[in-house]
C-alpha cells in the first residue's frame, strides 16, 4: 500500500510537469492561452514560495510583493538598455535570488520577533515603504515614469516560450524546496513554530533560524519570480510591480489550495489565477472581477474551511477510519511518512 | 551527593502592584526530587517560568551545573540540559508521536538540513516510546492521544536530550489515577538513572512519598524547607495553607 501511494506521488509530478512541459508544443503559441498559463504558473510559484513561510512556519506575511519588486526593479536597472542575446537575464536570476535573501534577512529578523496579525502588518508595511521607495527613487526606478527591461531578440513565433520555461523552471524550484522542507528538519522544526513557538523554545528547536532560513528562501524565488515577470512584460510601474494585490494572490491562493500542503498553492493559483482571468474577460474593464474573485474564495472558504487539499483529505480520513473501525489505520496512510524513511508519499498526499 | 545541581538567588518578579515571587532562594540537589508546594497563588508557576526563562526576573538569578545565568533563555538551558513540562501538556498536536520525540531530542546545525526522521532518530525515539509504553501509537499525530498520554508523551519528549534537571509542572494534574501510579514510577526509574527533579504538585500523598526535599512557598518567598514529615508539622506551613 505504501509503495504504491509512494508512486503516485511521483507520478502525480511526472504527470503534472509533463504536461506543462509539452502543452505549448502541442498548442504552438496561442497568444491568449500561453499568457493565460505564464501567470497562473507564476501565480503557483509564488504561492508556494510564500507557503514556506504563511503556510509551514506559519508567518502569515503580506510584504511578499516588495520582493517581487525588488526582482521586477533589478531586472530593469540592470537589462534597461540590452538584454545581451536574451538569455542573460534569465542566467542572472540566481544573483537575484541571493541579494533579495540578503536584504530580507534582517527584514525578517525584525519582523518575526512579532506574530500572526501584527506580523502581518508590519510585513504590509515593508511593501508601502517599498512601494513608496520605487515611486520617489526616481534616479534608480524612473518613478511614475517606471522603467523598461529592452525587448528581447526572440523569434515572434515562439516569443513567450523562454518565460514559459523559465516560470515553471522557478514553481519546481519551488515546489522542490516545499518537499525539501517537508522532509528535512526544517520542516519539523518549522511545524513545531507554527503549532507552539513558545513550547518549541522549551524543547531547543532552533527557532530564529528556521524562520529566518523560512524567509529569506521563500523572498529570494519570489524575487527571481518578479524578476522573470518584469523582463516578460517589458515595462516595470511601482504601482504593478509592488502591487498588493499580488500579495493578496499568493495568500489566497494559499489559503484555497491549503497551508502548509505541497500541492495547495499549486491547485488553488490553478482555480484562482483562471477564474480572475475569465471574470475579468466576462466584466470588462470594470473592477467587477474583483468581487467575483472575492465570491470564489468566500463559498469554499464557507465549506471547506481549512483549504481544498486538508479538507478532503481529513474527509478521506474519517470515512477510511469509519469503514476500518480504527482510527489508528486511517492515520497510518496518511501520516506514517515521515517516521518511515522509505516512504515518499509524505509531501506529494497531503 | 549534596552537590547544589540548581539554585535559585533572590528572584523577584512583580505584576504591577503584585510582588508575585519575593526575593526567593532556594537550592535543588543533584539526584533529590525535590518538590515545590504551596497554596494556590504562591508564585510556583511563575517561579517554574522564570528558572526556565520565560518570564524575565526583576531581579535576581540562577546557578545551573556550576554556571551562573542571569537572563536565561528556555534553548539555551535545554540544550544545557534543563528542561521542563508545562500544567497542561504541551505538545505538538499535528506531529506524529514519534517526531514529537525526534524533534525534542536536538539536532546539530547540520542535522536541521538532513532528514526529518532519520534511522539514528528512530532508534533513539523507539527506545523511549519502549520505555513508555507508547510504541503502538508511535504513529498517530499525537492531537489523537488522551490528556493523560499526552502527558507522558511530553515528559517522555524532554528527557530525549537526556537532561540533568528536570522540571516538572503538576505532572498528575487532571489525570486518571492509573495514569498517576504510571508517572510516578517513570519519575522514580529516571530518578534512579541519574535525574534530579524539581516538581510542583497538588496531589500532597504523592509529595510526601515520591519527594524529598520539600520547599513550601507562600507569597512568592519560601516559609519552610526540609523533609516531608518535618514540613507536614511546621506551624507556618499549616498557617499557610488553612489560616490562622
Amino acid at each position: 500500500m505504501k509503495a504504491l501511494l509512494a508512486r503516485v506521488g511521483v507520478v502525480r509530478a511526472v504527470a503534472f510537469f509533463g504536461v506543462l512541459v509539452i502543452v505549448p508544443l502541442v498548442t504552438g503559441q496561442i497568444g491568449w492561452l500561453t499568457n493565460a498559463l505564464i501567470f497562473t504558473i507564476m501565480y503557483a510559484a509564488l504561492a508556494s514560495s510564500w507557503n514556506l513561510v504563511g503556510g509551514y512556519a506559519g508567518y502569515p506575511s503580506l510584504g511578499h510583493a516588495a520582493f517581487f519588486g525588488l526582482g521586477a526593479y533589478s531586472m530593469a536597472i540592470v537589462f534597461n538598455g540590452s538584454v545581451y542575446g536574451g538569455y542573460l537575464p534569465f542566467v542572472m536570476l540566481p544573483l537575484v535570488a541571493i541579494g533579495a535573501a540578503l536584504i530580507s534577512l534582517p527584514i525578517g529578523w525584525v519582523a518575526m520577533r512579532t506574530r500572526a496579525d501584527v506580523f502581518a502588518i508590519v510585513t504590509i508595511t515593508v511593501l508601502f515603504i517599498a512601494q513608496t521607495l520605487a515611486f520617489n527613487f526616481n534616479t534608480v526606478t524612473g518613478g511614475a515614469q517606471g522603467k523598461s527591461v529592452a525587448p528581447a531578440p526572440f523569434d515572434v513565433s515562439t516569443y513567450n516560450w523562454p518565460f514559459y520555461y523559465a516560470m515553471l523552471t522557478l514553481l519546481a524550484i519551488a515546489m522542490g524546496i516545499s518537499l525539501y522542507f517537508r522532509r528535512s528538519k526544517i520542516g519539523l522544526s518549522l511545524a513545531t513554530v507554527r503549532a507552539d513557538e513558545e513550547k518549541a523554545h522549551g524543547v531547543g528547536v532552533r527557532v530564529t533560524a528556521v524562520k529566518l532560513i523560512a524567509f529569506a528562501v521563500s523572498c529570494g524565488i519570489v524575487a527571481m519570480v518578479g524578476g522573470v515577470w518584469a523582463y516578460y512584460v517589458g515595462f516595470v510601474y511601482p504601482q504593478f510591480a509592488v502591487d498588493p494585490l499580488i500579495t493578496i494572490g499568493m495568500v489566497l491562493m494559499t489559503f484555497l489550495g491549503g497551508r502548509g500542503t505541497l500541492w495547495g498553492p499549486v491547485l488553488g493559483a490553478f482555480i484562482l489565477v483562471p477564474a480572475q482571468e475569465f471574470f475579468a474577460f466576462t466584466f470588462g474593464a470594470s473592477q467587477l472581477y474583483l468581487f467575483a474573485y472575492a465570491a470564489v474564495f468566500l463559498v469554499i472558504m464557507l465549506f471547506l474551511p481549512r483549504g481544498i487539499l486538508p479538507s478532503i483529505s481529513d474527509r478521506l480520513r474519517k470515512k477510511r477510519a469509519a469503514a476500518n473501525g480504527i482510527l489508528r489505520d486511517a492515520s497510518d496512510a496518511a501520516s506514517a511518512v515521515s517516521a518511515q524513511p522509505a516512504a515518499h508519499q509524505t509531501g506529494v498526499t497531503r | 551527593m549534596s552537590d547544589v545541581l540548581l539554585s535559585v538567588d533572590h528572584f523577584t518578579k512583580r505584576f504591577g502592584g503584585v510582588t508575585a515571587v519575593n526575593d526567593c532562594s532556594f537550592s535543588v540537589e543533584s539526584g533529590s526530587i525535590t518538590a515545590l508546594i504551596g497554596p494556590n497563588g504562591s508564585g510556583k508557576t511563575t517561579l517554574f517560568n522564570m528558572i526556565t526563562g520565560y518570564l524575565k526576573a526583576d531581579s535576581g538569578s540562577i546557578t545551573f551545573n556550576g554556571e551562573t545565568i542571569t537572563r536565561p533563555r528556555p534553548a539555551d538551558l535545554y540544550r544545557k540540559g534543563l528542561s521542563r513540562t508545562f500544567q497542561q501538556a504541551r505538545i505538538f498536536p499535528e506531529l506524529t508521536v514519534i517526531e514529537n520525540l525526534v524533534v525534542a531530542a536536538g539536532y546539530s546545525w547540520k542535522g536541521l538540513f538532513g532528514k526529518r526522521v532519520s534511522l539514528d532518530d528512530e532508534v533513539r525515539a523507539q527506545k523511549m516510546l519502549h520505555e513508555f509504553r507508547l510504541e503502538s501509537l508511535a504513529q498517530l499525530p499525537s492531537g489523537e492521544l488522551s490528556y493523560g498520554q499526552r502527558k507522558l508523551l511530553e515528559f517522555a519528549a524532554v528527557l530525549m536530550s537526556e537532561p540533568s534537571l528536570v522540571l516538572l509542572d503538576e505532572p498528575t494534574a487532571g489525570v486518571n489515577p492509573v495514569m498517576i501510579d504510571t508517572m510516578e514510577r517513570h519519575i522514580r526509574e529516571r530518578n534512579a538513572a541519574g535525574v534530579t527533579f524539581l516538581i510542583v504538585e497538588h496531589d500532597m500523598q504523592l509529595v510526601m512519598r515520591l519527594c524529598n526535599p520539600v520547599v513550601v512557598l507562600d507569597q512568592g518567598s519560601p516559609i519552610a524547607f526540609g523533609a516531608p514529615a518535618t514540613i507536614q508539622t511546621d506551624p507556618l506551613v499549616l498557617e499557610a495553607y488553612l489560616g490562622s
